[in-house]
């Protein structure tokens, strides 16, 4: 498979040879190697722990290789931190974004080499004069002198993309920069990927996004367990080929057959609203039914979980579940009525970084279960978390392993397990699959479905819609805050529910 | 890349803590190797044994054991991501307040004439009210209002001192009743330090209590997606944190005999200090009352041990902030290196 790799030694930018890389107790790389040329987009795939994410730092000079060399334009680079990386033409967008959000754009663009002006202080003409020019050569549409805390998370990329060009960059590395975003900015960033390319720049490019790379990449190149796979261009492989490199065997089907159900109603809402996220939201929920939510980011998806599970309460309408109307004021009171929520980013509302996988997946469930006069029965619910965690095949030594240890896919898989402690009845995902691998992802698909297929009521958000089409019984649409349609499963297809979430 | 250290799935006897490092080990070396530090330079400069004194080391524990008993309140607050300064101007007002209630018939200007030789129990009982009412404060503050914890609890330490001084007008309280005396007498403050941690080890270890404190810490906003009250939980440990700050301002009123407004000065700091030694890390999320313990000894231990070179006090302090700050370079050390792996 390293043939196409081999292109004419003038078109190559940046070559990769032999890099390893160990922390204590894992080899993270071992002897990676890759070259990518000028003007094309190099994706690098694999499952969360193939070694990307240090493969890419080790480029952006953030941590040193122990073993092996970079080379761009045929020099040979020692990278000691990021600044000389950047200065030597390689620059990094982060998938966590880097910027100051209380400064503009042009501020956060140009920190620490603003234009002067005659007296030695900042010339704020000149600042802005040269963030439109370089604004405008990338077709960027933004004011230089808003404050990034007033953008959106795509704009917010795009001036990362901006600052990373300021420096003159010859490669770029992306690390899952469309994760974060709607198909409609997806598709813009695409078209500045396609810019740079034709202004004879690479770009390394890390996804989980099986979709994108047909639209995107020209050559792919497979990591797995911290080895080197194989590079191969686009054309040459099928989705099943690249699967199978990085999971090292043939995933029959991505998406569980999930049957149609006709359950009681579990949950049913009236009028439910929040504005400005969300209003006058009418649904109903059955046992054993997943429900899809598709919309695009901004939709109020997200704020519609958050007040049917009581994080922030809505403010008028009705929730109805198990034919009570009930009012849910605090994820406390969801708890009893028995919803379940994941939230949708790992970081900031569910992982408690500090603490065990243990801890992790207790927590929920002693609210109101294994204790007695005060005391954690220990024994007992350390037994039924190595059950669940046995059950989700959750990759970790032991439940005393500190969770900031395990992989994105394993930490969402404990962050479901906590849940699935209390036994609920309606389950809310938000975007339960976002940012973990191809196999983890089926594994939480297959989980979803078993669920639903006992009983529970599922409801899940998701941005990515062949998994809104591959697992829900019906798809809801929201745009702008509002219920667009419902479709039953035999009737949806990517076009309607594109055509109802962008109206 | 983490996975590749852990390719089998979780074994299945529910498996055991221990082949960790438990992160006490180091605190636990600096106390010994400054304690035979100690012991070197005993024999070499002054010519005696640092360690081999029994009464040395009981005054050295007796001398913290009111910063240990404040230190495990906070080291609770510093798990849930909060600090209290307040607890050294809450030891001053409960020492005064115990005190009031605890003379004897023959004190010469009793505060209460009509209220001399009441029940142990009396001062006792009204000293810990005192602690949780300046608790309750300072968490309801922190958890109703959303004040940073830094500014209610500086709030409440500079209102605390001078309520303690208004109670008398200044004046100190003496002439205290034998059986409260008795409280501060001999070892006893060493038992109330040990068995308190002792308490409040299993509290946070096997608790439901402790297992909130730490989520919350942790991770406010997950805490309360999983169903925590997180209010009611940090007013809780706020009101324990006083509690025990008041148990602190009676046993040093008692060993005293006699409570005065100007107790208790700068406990805060090393109470805080010592529970930071000893591994908590103001971020929140980590800490350990065993760490906290050892926290405790180290500061006696520096203190005892520049006393017994006969070192000026002016170095204590001097090494004292430097060890503070060592301790928080490695917990800042301990952290890039977990993110690093995350």
């Amino acid at each position: 498979m390293h043939g196409e790799a081999a292109d004419a030694p003038d078109r190559c930018l940046l070559e990769v040879r032999n890099i390893r890389k160990s922390f204590p107790g894992v080899v993270a790389l071992d002897d990676v190697s890759l070259r990518v040329g000028r003007g094309t987009v190099h994706a690098l795939i694999g499952e969360n722990g193939a070694g990307k994410s240090t493969l890419m730092k080790i480029i952006a000079g953030i941590i040193p290789a122990d073993a092996g060399e970079l080379h761009l334009l045929d020099r040979r680079l020692e990278l000691r931190s990021p600044r000389q990386a950047l200065e030597n033409g390689i620059a990094m967008i982060h998938q966590e974004l880097n910027l100051m959000p209380s400064m503009s754009v042009a501020e956060n663009i140009w920190i620490g080499r603003e234009p002067a002006n005659a007296f030695g202080m900042i010339s704020h003409r000149e600042l802005y004069r040269r963030t439109r020019a370089l604004l405008e050569r990338l077709s960027i549409d933004l004011d230089p002198q808003a404050e990034v805390r007033t953008l959106s998370i795509a704009n917010r990329q795009m001036v990362e993309i901006a600052r990373a060009l300021s420096y003159d960059s010859q490669l770029l590395i992306m690390d899952e920069p469309t994760s974060a975003l709607t198909e409609r900015d997806a598709a813009h960033l695409f078209t500045i990927i396609r810019e740079l390319k034709s202004q004879g720049k690479g770009v390394l490019y890390i996804t989980h996004r099986m979709d994108e790379l047909r639209e995107i990449a020209d050559e792919i190149t497979v990591l797995r367990d911290g080895r080197y796979i194989g590079t191969e261009r686009i054309g040459n492989l099928t989705r099943e080929q690249m699967i199978r490199m990085m999971v090292g065997r043939e995933l029959t089907r991505i998406f569980p057959g999930a049957r149609p159900v006709a359950g009681a109603v579990v949950l049913c809402t009236r009028g439910l609203s929040l504005p400005p996220h969300f209003r006058d939201v009418s649904f109903e929920l059955h046992a054993g039914e997943i429900l899809g939510i598709a919309g695009l980011v901004g939709a109020g998806r997200s704020k519609l979980a958050e007040a049917l599970f009581g994080v922030t309460p809505a403010s008028s309408g009705k929730i109805v579940i198990g034919g009570a109307e009930i009012e849910v004021d605090s994820p406390r009171a969801a708890l009893s009525c028995g919803m379940a929520f994941v939230t949708e980013d790992r970081k900031e509302t569910g992982c408690l970084l500090t603490l065990s996988v243990l801890d992790n997946l207790e927590i929920a469930v002693l609210t109101r279960d294994f204790v007695r006069l005060g005391f954690v029965r220990g024994a007992a619910v350390r037994e039924a978390c190595a059950a669940i965690s046995r059950q989700l095949r959750v990759k970790t030594p032991d439940l005393g392993e500190p969770i900031a240890n395990l992989s994105g896919g394993n930490q969402q898989k404990v962050l479901i397990g906590r849940w699935l402690l209390t036994g609920p009845r309606i389950l809310i995902l938000d975007e339960p699959t976002r940012g973990i691998d191809v196999a983890a992802k089926a594994e939480i698909h297959q989980l979803v479905a078993q669920l639903a297929a006992q009983g529970a009521a599922v409801l899940m958000i998701s941005s990515e819609l062949p998994e809104i089409l591959g697992m829900s019984h019906r798809v809801m649409v929201m745009h702008e805050g509002r219920v667009t349609g419902i479709l039953e499963r035999e009737q949806a297809d990517q076009e309607k529910i594109m055509a109802l979430a962008a109206q | 890349m983490p996975q590749a250290l852990a390719q089998q799935t979780v074994s299945t006897s529910a498996a055991p803590r221990s082949r960790r490092w438990p992160p006490e080990l180091s605190i636990l070396m600096v106390l010994v190797g400054l304690a035979f530090g100690f012991e070197l330079l005993g024999w070499i400069f002054v010519r005696q044994s640092f360690l081999l004194n029994e009464q040395r080391l009981v005054v050295m524990i007796l001398q913290v054991s009111v910063i240990g008993i404040i230190a495990i309140g906070v080291t609770q607050v510093i798990i849930t991501g909060g600090i209290d300064l307040s607890s050294g101007s809450v030891v001053a007002l409960t020492a005064m307040v115990a005190a009031s209630l605890a003379q004897s018939a023959d004190a010469v200007r009793p505060v209460y004439p009509s209220l001399t030789e009441l029940p142990v129990i009396v001062p006792v009982v009204a000293g810990l009210a005192v602690g949780a009412a300046a608790g309750v404060v300072n968490g309801t503050l922190i958890a109703r209002t959303g004040i940073p914890a830094f500014i209610a609890t500086l709030g409440v330490m500079v209102t605390a001192r001078g309520l303690a001084r208004w109670y008398t007008r200044g004046q100190p309280v003496s002439m205290l009743g034998d059986a409260y005396a008795g409280i501060g007498s001999g070892v006893l403050p060493v038992v109330i330090f040990l068995a308190t941690a002792l308490l409040f080890h299993i509290a946070l270890r096997y608790t439901r209590y402790g297992k909130f404190t730490y989520a919350i810490g942790a991770n406010p906003q997950a805490a309360r997606v999983s169903g925590i009250n997180v209010p009611r939980h940090l007013i809780m440990v706020y009101t324990i944190a006083g509690v025990l700050s008041g148990l602190a301002g009676i046993v040093t009123s008692a060993r005293a005999v006699s409570g005065q407004a100007g107790m208790g000065m700068m406990y805060e700091l090393d109470a805080i200090a010592a529970a930071v030694i000893g591994g908590a890390s103001l971020s929140g999320g980590i800490g350990r009352i065993t760490g906290t313990v050892i926290g405790t000894l180290i500061l006696g231990v520096v203190t005892s041990g520049f006393t017994f070179l006969r070192i000026d006090a002016y170095y204590q302090e001097i090494v004292k902030g430097m060890i503070i700050i060592a301790a928080v370079i490695a917990d800042q050390y301990r952290r890039r290196t977990r993110d690093a792996r995350a």
